[in-house]
């Protein structure tokens, strides 16, 4: 039986090197935090952030379903530790908030190659081959070895994995993985993103109801400029004249609920969703 | 079987209620939501329900697993008809089965609740008058700062 899969965004470090708190870091208008529990929150059913006893009344972090660190271990194999505990019979998808350039694919992938009867799956790094402990699936079997491996002395959750039975992963992208520590990284990354958002490509829309008679069309490839879902559905209203304006719509990215604000990306499919009635 | 599904031909209430038989089951509760000849003071002739049915299934199956984890009931199953519906037809079916009532009535409420509020499925009214209309859309779109109905599925969605 499979355990079922839970998502723990990791936000309880002291990010030393940034010099101020990397999960409020903003990237593409949206905060690190923000970006990470958005990824898992729509492939898993439950997710949480991971913090320490003295963040929970934090304003960043206090409108999470949140996990408290039990304070007396180092480094992120304390979140992971706490996550177990307080849900034993789930396996987790742990995620750093620090990796601004991880995709819903990656993600989505990791899910799909999932054995659920090692006791962790998860990616090589690009860098060396190792592998990646903050961007992987712990089963509720790894509970018990990770407590003993804390109990012996270790904290460090990448040798956890390469001293157990892992199943590793090839990224499908090199970069996907990376984080950034300090500002400098992370303004390059800003950088590289927005250069690339800047030349038109291609992206799919579906309609559906209202939409769908106004657009005349259930779908259409549209060559488009477009950063976000919030630029598109302008551009497509000019085109099309949608009466309904997007305070009364949701949209959805290749097929996940998904932020007005969320960067598109070639060959995504966006789905406008005007109000509901179902029943 | 999954747990949502949608359908483009009649339901059956007998034939869903037989997927959820369990012996481990003393108690079952079902809600049919059916197609009515009146809805805000217009008389109604026919529906049609349309879906985004990929992502509708996974938000179905998110809501009967969330049903199942917060009533700790058995098994549960929604069903929700798509196409061209006449009078009296079922628009949706939700049963839940479980050891107790108690806890499968508040789970089939849940569901259905949840459902409407969350799965991208629109509904098209067709009226005697010969007039048609997208049921939520339309009013919005004529009185567009008017807040005063439920469709803000929004809510289940966003954090912070």
């Amino acid at each position: 039986m499979t355990a079922p899969l839970h998502g723990l965004v990791l936000a309880g470090g002291h990010s030393k090197r940034m010099g101020r708190d990397k999960a409020g870091l903003e990237f593409e208008g949206r905060t690190q935090l923000e970006r990470a529990f958005g990824l898992l929150d729509n492939l898993v059913p439950r997710s949480f952030v991971s913090v320490r006893p003295d963040q929970q009344n934090d304003p960043l972090r206090a409108s999470y379903p949140q996990i408290v660190d039990l304070g007396d271990i180092e480094g992120p194999i304390a979140g992971i530790r706490a996550a177990q505990l307080a849900h034993p019979e789930a396996a987790w998808l742990v995620l750093a908030c620090d990796l601004p350039l991880l995709d819903i694919a990656t993600l989505q992938r990791l899910i799909a190659q999932r054995d659920p009867t090692r006791i962790a799956t998860a990616y090589r790094s690009s860098h060396g081959g190792l592998p990646e402990p903050l961007c992987a699936i712990y089963e509720p079997a790894a509970a018990q070895l990770l407590a003993a491996w804390i109990a012996s002395g270790q904290n460090c959750p990448r040798k956890f994995l390469i001293n157990s039975d892992t199943m590793l992963l090839d990224q499908a992208r090199p970069t996907s993985l990376d984080n950034v520590n300090t500002p400098a990284e992370l303004a390059a990354v800003a950088s590289a993103s927005s250069a690339t958002a800047a030349a038109p490509r291609e992206l799919r829309v579906q309609y559906f109801a209202l939409l769908r008679e106004q657009a005349g069309r259930r779908d259409e490839a549209v060559m488009t400029r477009a950063a976000t879902p919030r630029e598109l559905f302008a551009e497509l209203t000019a085109r099309h004249r949608f009466t309904l304006g997007t305070e009364h719509l949701k949209v959805a990215v290749n097929t996940e609920f998904s932020d007005w604000s969320r960067p598109l990306a070639a060959g995504d499919s966006v789905v406008f969703i005007p109000p509901v009635a179902g029943g | 079987m999954s747990a949502f599904r949608f359908s483009h031909t009649p339901l059956d209430g007998a034939q869903l209620r037989a997927e959820l038989l369990d012996v481990q089951c003393g108690g079952f509760t079902a809600f049919e939501g059916w197609v009515r000849d009146h809805n805000e003071g217009q008389q109604v002739l026919h529906l049609e329900y349309e879906a985004f049915e990929a992502l509708g299934i996974r938000e179905g199956e998110k809501i009967v697993a969330e049903a199942c984890e917060r009533y700790g009931v058995t098994r549960a199953l929604c069903v929700h008809r798509l196409g061209d519906l006449d009078l009296k037809e079922i628009a949706v079916w939700v049963g839940v089965a479980s050891p107790h009532r108690d806890e499968a009535f508040k789970a089939c409420r849940y569901i259905i609740d949840e459902v409407k509020h969350r799965v991208p499925i629109w509904k098209k009214e067709h009226y005697v008058s010969g007039d048609s209309g997208w049921v939520n859309c339309e009013r919005c779109a004529t009185h567009a700062h008017d807040h005063d109905h439920d469709h803000d599925l929004g809510a289940h969605h966003t954090h912070g």
